[in-house]
């Protein structure tokens, strides 16, 4: 069932939410040992906030566009009644005195959360395989990796385990764990959703944004998500989301471009697979049949962008982790001395990818290399925002693959730290520019697994988006029958 | 309350101080959330996940600290930027993110100075906008971090505004450098930027010190000197660390650019980090404000709104009044030059009126007294109706309770006797002392004199002091002529 199916039969009292909160908590309890999507499962909480909204249904009172819908929330997203591990030894025993405003907006519109779910550690990876608390498994096949950093999510989407989830995206981790998974995933455009309650990885890049099992759940989602925050500074005034309005506009008349640096196949791209290449191209032909103008185009800076995002990225996380020091919250390992103390619990609560990142990025800034490393990422930012500009004045949304292969399997890319960041080499240009994203379902692969295509788009044009998503989405369907 | 004498440089060597001060904002909340901003509350109870940095929070800027700021700004005739915070990256146990949002190359405030009262001018670099850390109490032998047993953190103060003045090395005498901070906290209280008090910490002083031989005009290595907690501390500590780094110098040695704490108990200053090992901030732009960019329309408007400062009220108190720079320097830091100016306006005469209120008004809160009040109280003063012991006892109650001065005169019984009263003791005394008062007639100066003193001191007597000396004295004079 459908988040909107759900919603509707919890609505209209032919289902009630407690009975679809039972059922999901039960297929968790049955295959979550295999998968580990949650770190945590709070069905206590779920069947009393479920077991409320019954209860409103059956006083005639009204309740919120997503009723009774089941939720995994990714555990770096704080909640009040549930600890916020962030998959880190660092904060596996913290608890927020405060909900997320994006936990409190899908709660106040009737949305279950079930649990916590996995990632890489402090949302760095793409691959959920670094987590302290052990990976999690793609669903089609537990032998691949879910993709991450928001592999948890996408994975309770995938299994069934949740009709809905949200997660962050910081230079794919929505996106590249959906497209592994077969289900839609989309990064708003930076400053749609409120960032408040979400523990920063690298505060100028990171979104929260929707996982759903397809187009229309994902978009209402967003539309529950999305809006100014006065708590978050970085938030756009007056941005009212749309998007579930625009899902049967179709594509006639709008200008696609397929982007050439991503999508070409002429090696700008390393590694990128034949097999996603083609259902990209197909994905192409599907929206020009539909009757929208294809072509082909080039954005040039995108081919530094991994470069500049394993900068701008490591550079923010550097100093956004420093406040894990063992002084006021979180691990505490004891120590003589404070600064000692505070080596000792870094030390032990952090795993190896952190620690790698925290690094790489203090490096950047340092005095003497800040302008070798950081300020040259900042104007490779500034140039792809140029580049940008110009190609949307001519084209209404982009056409990329999402990652550059299907899911790979567990363990092959953890000893190789670079080949685990050319994952995300398709998705970071939509972080470093702010600019909206979502990966769509589009087929499979030679392996039989989910390929995902990505449709781009200027900012705050995140509707459009999902009104081209759910067109690739029909087609795809539509082939599968 | 004379001002601590100039300590002496050697001879043949020039002084060159440049001050940072760290200015908290008067806001009624923190500088990134909305907790409460006051001096003296219980430890960490003015706390939320922002200020104590929890992961997920987020800063949201006070515009009232950053209008406060602009203010300052304005007043030490900076310029007023387009300006941006960033993170200036450090590990402190009492800083809650374990970095100082703070501002770097793109301050609010630029390029402005300050005039002292004698019209020399210290430029100003900055005045920026930072948030305030914690405190810390390091319980065990020293009060020192590394060899605490253990140590305790209030983040009441925590995320608290600041402002940091930075000014130019343009300082060259001890005197000059406690001048630019008593100056420097009458604009500060006079725009209500800040209470500016040293003891509270809303005021503190970092400064910049290095010597160079007489008449040169080059920058050599200086040393920053922290931990200054009063005015005094500052001249003890510049005077301290000028003539260390002069001995150095003399000895064929030089100092190393470094900061110093300055030590009250041994009144010296000792060496903290050394540049070799100092600290490299990687700072960077914080991205999770925006920059602030203050409309034309905001910066005239501030101007428009600036009240007058410190260096014009001097002026206009000095020119209403004859006052010297010393009155009204008190008076204005005091905020009462106003009160000063209304009572000369109503007719008291400027003296008496700089005179009472330097030496008798040194109090926090006077605002029970009115000039109109103050006014006839300086004119009764000067009419001698009053002595000055009595306007001063009046000038109390007044204060203290409010009113026109009538009534405590009248209270007091400081009323002057009246001439037909004296008139007829003076009678009854010379019939009571014939010889007295023949003496008195026909005595000769000395004998004169001593007689006068006789009957004043009787009519004193008889009247309880309420008598006017002077009246007296006219109406013995008189009463003689006629025999
Ligand atoms: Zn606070």
């Amino acid at each position: 069932m459908t988040a909107a199916d759900i919603a509707a039969a919890v609505r209209s009292g032919e289902r009630s939410a407690l009975e679809v909160v039972n059922e999901h908590l039960g297929m968790i309890e049955a295959q979550d040992l295999k998968v580990h999507a949650f770190n945590l499962v709070n069905a206590e909480n779920a069947r009393a906030e479920a077991a409320q909204i019954d209860a409103r249904v059956a006083a005639g009172e009204p309740v919120g566009p997503l009723a009774g819908v089941p939720l995994a929330t990714k555990d770096n997203l704080c909640t009040k009644d549930l600890p916020t591990t962030c998959s880190s030894k660092m904060l596996e025993n913290y608890h927020p005195p405060y909900d997320a405003t994006v936990v409190s907006l899908l709660r106040a519109a009737g949305a279950v959360s079930l649990g916590k779910t996995n990632l890489d550690e402090f949302a760095m990876g793409s691959s959920t395989e670094h987590s302290a608390f052990g990976p999690t498994r793609n669903p089609h096949d537990l032998s691949r990796v879910p993709g991450g950093s928001s592999g948890g999510s996408a994975a309770s989407v995938a299994a069934g385990f949740t009709p809905i989830a949200v997660g962050s995206d910081t230079g794919g981790s929505i996106r590249q764990p959906a497209a592994f998974c077969g289900v839609v995933g989309m990064k708003p455009t930076y400053g749609a959703v409120s960032r408040y309650g979400l523990i920063a990885f690298a505060s100028s890049l990171d979104q929260v944004g929707p996982l759903a099992s397809n187009v229309a759940d994902a978009a209402a989602v967003f539309d529950v998500i999305a809006g100014h925050d006065r708590r978050d500074t970085t938030s756009i005034q007056g941005f009212i989301p749309a998007a579930q309005a625009a899902l049967n506009l179709g594509v006639d008349g709008l200008r696609v471009g397929v982007l050439q640096e991503l999508s070409g196949g002429g090696g700008s791209v390393p590694g990128l697979a034949v097999d996603v290449l083609a259902r990209t191209r197909e994905a192409a032909e599907v929206l020009a049949a539909a009757g929208a103008r294809v072509e082909e185009v080039s954005v040039p800076s995108c081919t530094l962008g991994l470069s500049a995002y394993y900068i701008v990225a490591p550079a923010e996380a550097s100093s956004n982790l420093a406040r894990y020091d063992g002084v006021r919250y979180g691990a505490r390992v004891d120590a003589p001395t404070a600064s000692e103390m505070t080596t000792a619990t870094r030390t032990a609560g952090f795993g190896a990818e952190v620690k790698r990142r925290i690094m790489l990025g203090t490096y950047a800034l340092s005095a003497g290399y800040y302008e070798a490393f950081y300020g040259k990422a900042l104007k490779v930012r500034t140039m792809m925002l140029n580049d940008f500009a110009r190609v949307y004045k001519d084209f209404d949304v982009l056409l990329t693959p999402t990652a550059p292969t299907t899911a790979f399997e567990l363990g092959t890319r953890m000893t190789d730290p670079l080949t685990m960041y050319v994952n995300d080499v398709c998705t970071i240009p939509s972080n470093l520019t702010g600019h909206p994203a979502i990966s769509v379902p589009f087929g499979l692969g030679d392996d039989n697994l989910p390929v995902g295509v990505q449709v781009l788009a200027p900012a705050t044009h995140d509707t459009q988006t999902f009104r081209v998503a759910a067109v690739l989405e029909a087609a795809a369907q539509e082939a599968r029958l | 309350m004379s001002p601590p004498t100039e300590p002496k440089l050697p001879a043949g060597w020039d002084l060159v101080v440049g001050l940072e001060v760290h200015v908290e904002l008067d806001t009624a909340t923190k500088l990134f959330c909305g907790c409460i901003n006051r001096f003296g509350a219980e430890p960490n109870t003015n706390v939320c996940p922002t200020c104590l940095g929890l992961p997920g929070s987020l800063p949201v800027i006070n515009e009232r600290a950053v209008e406060l700021a602009m203010i300052l700004g304005r007043a030490l005739g900076c310029q007023v930027n387009r300006s941006v915070m960033a993170r200036k990256n450090y590990f402190y146990p009492d800083m809650p993110k374990d970095f100082q949002t703070t501002q770097y190359d793109q301050p609010t405030n630029s390029d402005g100075q300050l005039v002292l009262p004698d019209g020399f001018v210290v430029g100003i670099e900055r005045a920026h906008i930072e948030e305030d850390t914690g405190k810390s109490v390091h319980v065990g032998r020293s009060g020192r971090i590394n060899q605490a047993v253990y140590s305790l953190i209030d983040y009441n103060r925590a995320g608290v505004p600041l402002v940091e003045i930075v000014s130019k090395p343009d300082i060259r005498t001890i005197d000059q450098a406690r001048n630019f901070v008593d100056e420097l906290r009458a604009i500060l209280v006079v725009t209500g930027v800040s209470d500016a008090r040293m003891e509270e910490g809303s005021l503190r002083i970092d400064a910049n010190v290095s010597v160079r031989p007489e008449g040169l005009a080059e920058l050599r290595t200086r040393c920053e000197i922290k931990n200054i907690n009063s005015l005094r501390s500052l001249g003890r500590a510049i005077a301290y660390e000028a003539n260390r780094q002069i001995d150095l110098y003399e000895d064929g040695s030089a100092p190393q650019q470094q900061t110093r704490h300055w030590d009250e108990n041994t009144s010296r200053t000792t060496p903290g980090r050394s540049k070799e090992d100092a600290d490299d901030y990687r700072y960077f732009q914080e991205p999770d404000l925006v920059p602030l960019v203050p409309s034309p329309a905001t910066i005239a408007a501030i101007d428009e709104t600036m009240p007058q400062l410190p260096v014009a009220r001097r002026a206009a108190l000095v020119a209403a009044t004859g006052a010297d720079s010393v009155a009204a320097r008190i008076l204005v830091e005091r905020a009462q030059d106003a009160l000063a100016l209304e009572a000369v306006a109503a007719g008291a005469e400027p003296n008496k009126v700089l005179k009472r209120l330097v030496n008798d008004l040194a109090v926090d809160d006077w605002s029970n007294l009115d000039a109109t009040a103050l006014a006839e109280l300086i004119k009764m003063e000067s009419a001698g109706a009053l002595s000055a012991s009595q306007a001063k006892q009046v000038l109390a109650d007044l204060v203290e309770s409010g009113g026109t001065p009538q009534t405590y005169v009248k209270r007091r019984g400081f009323e002057v006797v009246d001439t037909s009263e004296l008139k007829s003791l003076l009678e009854q005394l010379v019939g009571d002392n014939p010889s007295e008062w023949k003496r008195f007639c026909a005595g000769d100066q000395v004998e004169r004199k001593k007689m006068q003193g006789f009957f004043t001191g009787q009519i004193m007597k008889a009247t309880r002091g309420k008598a006017d000396g002077k009246m007296v004295a006219e109406l013995l004079n008189n009463a003689a002529l006629v025999g």
